[in-house]
């Protein structure tokens, strides 16, 4: 009985008797799900328009924010003096290097193995994690570095209300990821639904053969899907490497991105934003609220475990297609 | 080609029966209220246009699809569906229209694994193999054999079965059927894809399966030909329903039955 | 003209069922035997042994196991690194607990404790297939992990949470702990990998390995043909974890001599899961190629460079290493998806008809 009380009442209590803490808890949930959500989007993406599964979504991450800034680094130590000057145009080398990437896996390991079952591809992009992991380091180096936050003009600070008889305090930067966040989700859905390109992403997603029979070029639909999805990484990097730091540590945090398309479906842009939105906060609700019954840091498999739940009871996600299987 | 046998002197209790089975997806009614029944020993065509839902009525009798209405009695027994499992246990077996064979392993392997209701030694003889569970595998392996040099594919016993021509995957997946020994077995459009040379050799299989082993058989297929010549009893779909049931002699004379394939609304 | 067939007729089913059917096939194996039990322990220098054999004969073992599950039966899972975890605590609980029992035992029985966690975790294939159920491997390897560094009772209740390796022995001979010499260690992994190896070439090659590849390879005809999806399933993560457990316990005890909380993370999943893949999904040779191609890739670029007089920094080599696994990965994937096994088979096929191209 005691332990019942423990588990569904006492946590509900603490959660009345300390609002403000509530709201702080909620507000660090939300941001951490929409950064999940954004990681969750470049895998929709890609999946959406060319059925691969891509397992190096995360490690494109933290290689967009290494990228970003490492190039600072080389291009202040090469005399630019003005740090905004080198801070945007590290930023546009980055998406040059982004494109190149697209490009390269494009050429290199989409088109090669452009028939082959789906999880032949996934281990393709299993491969694909090992070489970025290997060559962000080998050029970047393992250490953890500083994101070029204020340089990119991007907020500091905090905005502080005294709400609920304590204090909720709002990271600018946490706020800056929010309407940033929001606003890729509008603008990608929008380009799906209404432009040429978005729908020559939807058609080929459907079947290779049929896009192929109308005459969409599968080659060049890929290659601007994966520099989107490593534009969506880049920003995401960037909102996340600003919060806290740019490591490789990263890149086993961006696997949360799993649980959300779990929740969210694997192709839909709304469901990766609900599903981020609810693993976000589940967990840290869970963390902070249940997280001293079992022991500290069970935010490391909590995401899981709700996705492996909701599972069980709806084996295709929340927003997927009923899979009906014909023989 | 066929054995002057009259129909009546093979035809024995119904096997299985179907009683007013209706079956829907979403807003698609495959099946609606279908009865007829299978009788013992007899080989039993089921046909019909394209989208009739013959394909359907077979995945319901194997348990695959369950059915929203009606009852099916197999050996007596009377159930709404059977789970996969208990049809293949009861005896049931079947070939598949778009081919399921296990495209990983070979002829020999896929048709071996047809057995594997019949294998029992368990685990821990499986661990060492030597003894007990080699015996074992003897022992199927000849039955395996004699199946083999039914549907004459000895050749192809160590080759990958996604190598072969189509023709003979098909030859492979009916001995992988066979393989199970079934008192009922379900053929999904067994000629399709074949030229007239493989379209006979199957039909002589399957004569041969029904008079040599009496296994009871029904057949979906296309080919008016092989149907005539082949079944005992034809039932006739379209869009979902029963149109027809009889000899096929009687079927070939059904203006129902041609108006349907001719598609003149009926 | 050395590998022919010619003249070698199978005269009963079990001898062509054997499972090196070719009498060249037979003496090749006895050959290696012979080189791993008496050759390398006599040739072999300590460093040999201590950061080659033995390293590779464990990761060999745990790559069959991911081998089974993920190559034969078709279930790709990402928790291998925590059921290699779960046994080397096992293992590490039992032999501190009962010392005398013998260390042996408490190696293979803690393949039994992972074994019951691996089928708990895979209790969910019921219901989710594909990729979602790499997911739930998942949610085992974080879950664990995390058991392995909040329950304190796993290491004996050490602040560092590390765990050290007891002395133990075999007939008077020190096989465990620090006084425990290199030979000792390897031909007790050697005898243990190779024993388990025959017991998993015996398992695929019966029925139970053609009920996996059934379900692998089309569940729904399986099922029809009476193939009980559950069970087969839960077999193979049951033998699956019970190889990776007994793999990570020997980890500890043969290898390492000890453990940190870090060691059975995901990056272990992942490095077993690449030797499945270039050695070759479905394979039992292919796990040992995939073991030694990737485990020795990163010793060779360590050691190599300097002998050329390339001086080599040690992170180096092993972000160098990273790329290269990488690269080698996608480029089996697109010439050879079935790995180096297949290479193996194709270069067995040529050596059948040389000098003939064909």
């Amino acid at each position: 009985m005691n332990l019942l009380y423990k588990i569904f009442l006492n946590p509900f209590l603490q959660m009345a008797a300390a609002p403000d803490l509530l709201a702080q808890t909620l507000w660090e949930g939300l941001v951490a799900g929409v950064l999940y959500a954004l990681i969750a989007l470049g895998f929709v993406l890609i999946f959406k328009a060319s059925g691969v599964f891509n397992f190096a979504q995360g490690i494109m991450v933290v290689f967009g924010a290494l990228t970003l800034v490492g190039l600072y680094d080389i291009l202040t130590r090469a005399g630019l003096s003005f740090p905004q000057a080198a801070a945007f145009l590290a930023l546009a080398l980055t998406l040059g290097v982004m494109f190149l990437l697209a490009f390269g896996v494009e050429r290199l390991v989409l088109r090669p193995l452009v028939n082959q079952p789906d999880i032949i591809l996934f281990m393709a992009t299993f491969g694909l994690t090992y070489f970025l992991i290997g060559l962000g380091e080998l050029v970047f180096g393992g250490n953890p570095k500083v994101m070029i936050s204020q340089q990119l003009y991007l907020p500091r600070g905090s905005i502080d209300m005294k709400w609920f008889g304590g204090l909720v305090s709002f990271q600018k930067i946490d706020i800056a990821a929010a309407i940033i966040a929001s606003v890729m989700v509008v603008v990608l859905s929008v380009f799906f639904s209404k432009t040429r390109i978005g729908r020559a992403l939807r058609a080929v997603a459907d079947s290779h053969k049929a896009a192929l029979a109308v005459g969409i070029s599968l080659e060049q639909i890929w290659v601007i899907v994966w520099f989107t999805s490593g534009l969506v990484a880049l920003v995401t990097g960037i909102m996340w490497g600003a919060r806290s730091e740019v490591s490789f540590a990263l890149e086993v945090i961006a696997l949360r991105a799993l649980p959300v398309l779990i929740l969210g479906g694997f192709t839909s842009i709304p469901g990766a934003i609900v599903g981020g939105l609810i693993i976000g906060i589940g967990e840290k609700l869970g963390e902070f609220y249940w997280g001293p019954l079992i022991g500290s840091g069970i935010e490391s498999w909590l995401a899981y475990f709700i996705a492996l739940v909701f599972l069980l009871f709806r084996p295709q996600g929340l927003f997927g297609e009923k899979i009906i299987e014909r023989v | 080609m066929r054995a002057p046998s009259s129909a009546e002197a093979k035809v024995g209790e119904p096997l299985l029966s179907v009683e007013d089975v209706s079956l829907t997806f979403g807003g698609v009614r495959a099946l609606t209220g279908v009865s007829f029944d299978i009788r013992k020993g007899e080989i039993r065509a089921i046909i019909g246009p394209n989208g009739a839902g013959k394909t359907s009525m077979l995945n319901v009798i194997n348990g695959f699809y369950r059915p929203q209405a009606g009852r099916i009695t197999f050996k007596g027994e009377e159930r709404r569906s059977m789970r996969p499992f208990a049809a293949a246990r009861g005896g049931i077996a079947r070939t598949f229209q778009n081919l399921a064979l296990f495209r990983g392993m070979t002829t020999l392997d896929n048709i071996m694994a047809g057995r594997a209701l019949k294998m029992h030694r368990n685990f821990f003889w499986q661990l060492i193999r030597y003894g007990p569970a080699l015996q074992e595998e003897v022992e199927h392996r000849h039955r395996v054999e004699e199946i083999i040099d039914f549907l004459e594919i000895a050749a192809l016993r160590r080759i990958p079965v996604g190598r072969l021509a189509y023709g003979l995957q098909k030859r492979v997946e009916l001995g992988r059927a066979l393989a199970m020994e079934p008192d009922l077995l379900l053929l999904d459009e067994p000629m399709a894809g074949m030229n007239l040379e493989e379209k006979e050799d199957m039909s002589r299989f399957i004569l041969d399966v029904n008079n040599q082993y009496g296994t009871t058989i029904a057949l979906i297929e296309h080919d008016m030909g092989v149907v005539m010549d082949l079944s005992d009893r034809v039932v006739v779909l379209d869009y979902g329903r029963k149109i027809a049931d009889g000899t096929p002699d009687e079927i070939k004379k059904n203006r129902i039955v041609i108006d349907a394939y001719l598609g003149v609304a009926h | 003209m050395l590998y022919r067939e010619a003249g070698q007729f199978k005269t009963s089913y079990a001898s062509d069922q054997a499972v090196f059917p070719i009498l060249q096939d037979r003496i090749g194996i006895v050959v290696i035997l012979l080189a791993a039990f008496v050759a390398v322990p006599l040739l072999g220098d300590a460093f040999l042994l201590q950061a080659v054999m033995i390293p590779f004969l464990i990761y060999a073992l745990a790559t069959i196991g991911l081998n089974l599950l993920t190559g034969y039966t078709g279930l790709l899972s990402l928790g291998t690194g925590a059921f290699m975890g779960v046994g080397a605590y096992a293992c590490y609980k039992l032999a501190t607990t009962f010392p005398e029992v013998h260390v042996l035992i408490w190696i293979l029985a803690s393949g039994f404790v992972a074994a019951a966690i691996g089928v708990f975790f895979g209790l969910p294939s019921l219901r989710i297939k594909g990729f979602y159920l790499a997911i739930a491997t998942l949610a085992a390897q974080f879950f664990l992990q995390w058991c392995f560094v909040r329950i304190p009772w796993l290491v004996n209740y050490n602040i560092s949470n590390a765990i050290e390796v007891p002395t133990r022995t075999l007939a008077g001979i020190p096989v465990t702990g620090p006084t425990a010499s290199p030979q000792t260690r390897y031909l007790i992994t050697l005898t243990i990998v190779v024993i388990m190896t025959w017991i998993a070439s015996n398992l695929v090659h019966g029925r139970i390995g053609r009920m996996w590849m059934a379900v692998r390879d089309m569940d729904i005809a399986a099922e029809l043909m009476g193939i009980r999806l559950l069970p087969t399933k839960l077999l193979a993560f049951a033998i699956s974890s019970f190889y990776c457990g007994v793999a990570g316990a020997m980890m500890v005890f043969l290898w390492y001599g000890g453990s940190e909380a870090d060691t059975f993370n995901i990056n272990q999943s992942f490095f077993v899961l690449s030797m499945v893949i270039i050695g070759g999904l479905g394979s039992l040779l292919g796990s040992y190629l995939g073991a030694a191609l990737i485990f020795i890739l990163p010793i060779l670029l360590r050691l190599v460079p300097p002998q050329l007089g390339i001086p080599i920094h040690p992170a180096t080599a092993e972000h160098v290493s990273f790329i290269v696994v990488g690269i080698l990965i996608i480029f089996f994937l697109i010439a050879e998806p079935h790995g180096l096994a297949r290479l193996w088979q194709i270069g067995k096929q040529k050596l059948r008809v040389w000098p003939y191209p064909y």
